[in-house]
């Protein structure tokens, strides 16, 4: 599994499928290794699971498909179930302009990407620092604390909108940045996930940077986080993309539309105006494009994400 | 002084240094330092408004002006014998059973199917990863579209091959499980990829050892990949029950409960006597009612993963 850019079309004549499969995925070793080693190597075999996966793409593409389809119709063609797959006055780009004229959805993406970033950064940083807390201090309590934090990833944030509204409330703080940012930042869960993290890196690092000298702020900043930046990625995405299509809590917290999210104002947009079905799937087209642009880009470092949290090790 | 805790017979080149800072980690323990932020937040926004919950559970505090009173155990033992509660109760329940099969079984085909190292990698996992992507507020729309009865995709592709549409999210005895195919379409992808990251992890030395004994494909699945995949399997199987109880977002956007409550879970009973009902200390008891059976069907489930690995 070389990463040189060999002409392969000579090549592709060769008979065994093992180098054919490993060629797939040239230039990106990490991601996937040992090929063929569940499903074997006969061409029967490969070709019942390339048309299995076909259908099953085929399921998970054609809804979107269909709904970009509809964004570019007109709102006559999109209504009429004579034409309902080629459009009897092709394709417009009314549906696209008419939800930008708007201008709220512009309005609900940046408030979306302000929050999550929000959350993200606030999560990360304080998760980071108590999970070197837990992993490599002493403190009376810590054991204790450490206890309460795990017992409270059972609790469902869903559970807990009544309470954070009243103390919404009683701070004054409804229809407020703060008081949607706020109540997402507690993430025990990556408390958990950091802390085993920083239990795997050697205590030897740490020793030799106290001989330098190196107080628990140096070791944390210069040691622990730049070995840690692959899974401070990881756990950055995973804040990120829930704190981005979170429904309940902002959808509770706010009712300002000026400081709606996208998942909320989306579909506040739809009771509002009436069923325009181009402009609809317009606006849904534009409301998923930054994250799926995201992970066509960054797809590799999203699912090696998954491994690097630990949730998919042994 | 329990900084001298942290690690016994390090060289205490720190005693030395002075200034705020120095003075601040000689009376607090550094470490207690670093876990004070989320702590403070973990106290403000966890444990606060759960203690809160419970209290506002034993009062009859509403959205409405008037002040609360305490009223004992009363919304307790009217959520006890609040039938719809129970109903709402019996659809987190069902839908939990419905959901959780599929997003653990179609992700591991998924997984094993894609891991296979045919080609396109990245366009399968974008296929099946893709939606998880998508926000909650964007499924909702999507799948009104698609289930929309006389416009809708999924009828016209029935009428294509000759059947009859249904009327998907309006109809009693079929709504839920209309939710359930949207969920499962929409968070699949998830599951997908922590199977797929457990796959890398098995060792590739297995699969040689495997083939050296001359095991087919088959054996090699059953013997060797599934029975690697097992632990992997369980965590998820713990992770998409936790989630599928809490469902609310999609069902309320599809069918904001209906038809006729057929589809209302939990989460959704408490946000309509809580935030449309105005009755918020009748939401906080149920919240707490549906908490503690969670906790439960949490031991139930530890208990027997702990006895299966035994």
């Amino acid at each position: 599994m070389t990463s040189t850019d060999v002409p392969t079309r000579p090549a592709r004549r060769t008979v065994s499928p093992l180098p054919a499969a490993r060629r797939a995925h040239r230039g990106r070793p990490a991601v996937q290794r040992g090929p063929n080693l569940t499903l074997g190597a006969s061409r029967l075999s490969r070709t019942l699971a390339l048309a299995a996966l076909a259908v099953m793409a085929l399921f998970w593409l054609l809804p979107m498909a269909w709904a970009v389809f509809t964004a570019f119709k007109s709102e006559q063609d999109a209504s009429d179930p004579l034409h309902w797959i080629w459009p009897q006055g092709g394709f417009t780009l009314d549906g696209f302009r008419t939800v930008i004229e708007r201008g709220d959805l512009p309005l609900w993406m940046l408030n979306s990407f302000l929050i999550a970033a929000a959350v993200t950064v606030v999560t990360v940083v304080v998760s980071a620092m108590a999970g070197y807390a837990f992993s490599r201090t002493l403190f009376r309590g810590r054991r204790w604390l450490f206890t309460v934090t795990i017992a409270s990833i059972l609790v469902p944030p869903q559970l807990l909108i009544v309470p954070w509204f009243q103390q919404m409330l009683t701070l004054d703080l409804v229809d407020t940045y703060a008081a949607v940012i706020l109540p997402q930042t507690v993430a025990p869960v990556m408390v958990f996930i950091l802390k085993k993290h920083f239990d795997t890196i050697p205590r030897e690092l740490e020793e030799a940077a106290r001989i330098d000298g190196a107080g628990h702020a140096r070791i944390f900043w210069s040691v622990m986080l730049p070995l840690s930046r692959p899974m401070l990625a990881a756990v950055s995405i995973f804040v990120f993309i829930g704190a981005w299509n979170n429904f309940l809590w902002p959808f509770v917290s706010t009712s300002d539309p000026a400081l709606m999210t996208l998942p909320v104002g989306i579909t506040a947009v739809k009771d509002a105006y009436g069923v325009n079905y181009a402009q609809t799937m317009a606006s849904s087209v534009l409301a998923a494009l930054p994250l799926v642009l995201v992970f066509v880009f960054f797809q590799r470092h999203i699912v090696k994400s998954v491994a690097t949290t630990g949730l998919g090790g042994q | 002084m329990s900084t001298h805790l942290a690690s016994p017979g390090r060289p205490r080149a720190d005693r030395t240094a002075t200034g705020l800072g120095a003075t601040l980690r000689r009376v607090v323990p550094p470490g207690l330092l670093f876990a004070l932020p989320f702590l403070v937040l973990f106290v403000l926004f966890m444990l606060w408004p759960m203690a809160q919950g419970i209290w506002m559970s034993l009062t009859d505090t509403s959205l409405s002006a008037h002040d609360p009173s305490f009223i004992g155990l009363d919304n307790y033992t009217e959520a006890f014998g609040d039938a719809e509660m129970w109903r709402a109760m019996g659809h987190t329940a069902w839908f939990t059973v419905v959901s959780t099969v599929p997003l653990v079984a179609v992700a591991l085909a998924m997984a094993l199917l894609v891991y296979t190292g045919l080609p396109g990698q990245w366009v399968w996992r974008l296929a099946f990863f893709a939606p998880y992507l998508l926000p909650v507020g964007v499924i909702g729309l999507l799948w009104l579209w698609l289930y929309q009865p006389d416009l809708g995709l999924y009828n016209h592709l029935l009428q294509a091959v000759g059947l009859d549409g249904y009327a998907w999210l309006s109809d009693e005895s079929i709504a839920l499980y209309a939710i359930v195919i949207a969920t499962v379409w929409w968070t699949v992808g998830f599951n997908f990829l922590l199977f797929l990251a457990a796959l890398q992890s098995v060792p590739d030395h297995l699969y040689e050892a495997a083939a050296l004994d001359g095991a087919g494909a088959w054996r090699r699945l059953w013997h060797v990949t599934l029975p690697q995949l097992r632990r992997i399997t369980g965590v998820i199987t713990v992770l998409q029950i936790l989630a599928s109880l809490k469902v609310f977002d999609q069902v309320y956007l599809l069918t904001k409960g209906g038809p006729n409550g057929s589809t209302r879970p939990v989460v959704e009973y408490l946000y309509d006597m809580g935030f449309t009902g105005y009755r918020l200390g009748y939401a906080s008891a149920i919240s707490y009612i549906f908490f503690a059976l969670i906790v439960l069907a949490s031991a139930v489930q530890f208990v027997a993963l702990r006895r299966r690995e035994k």
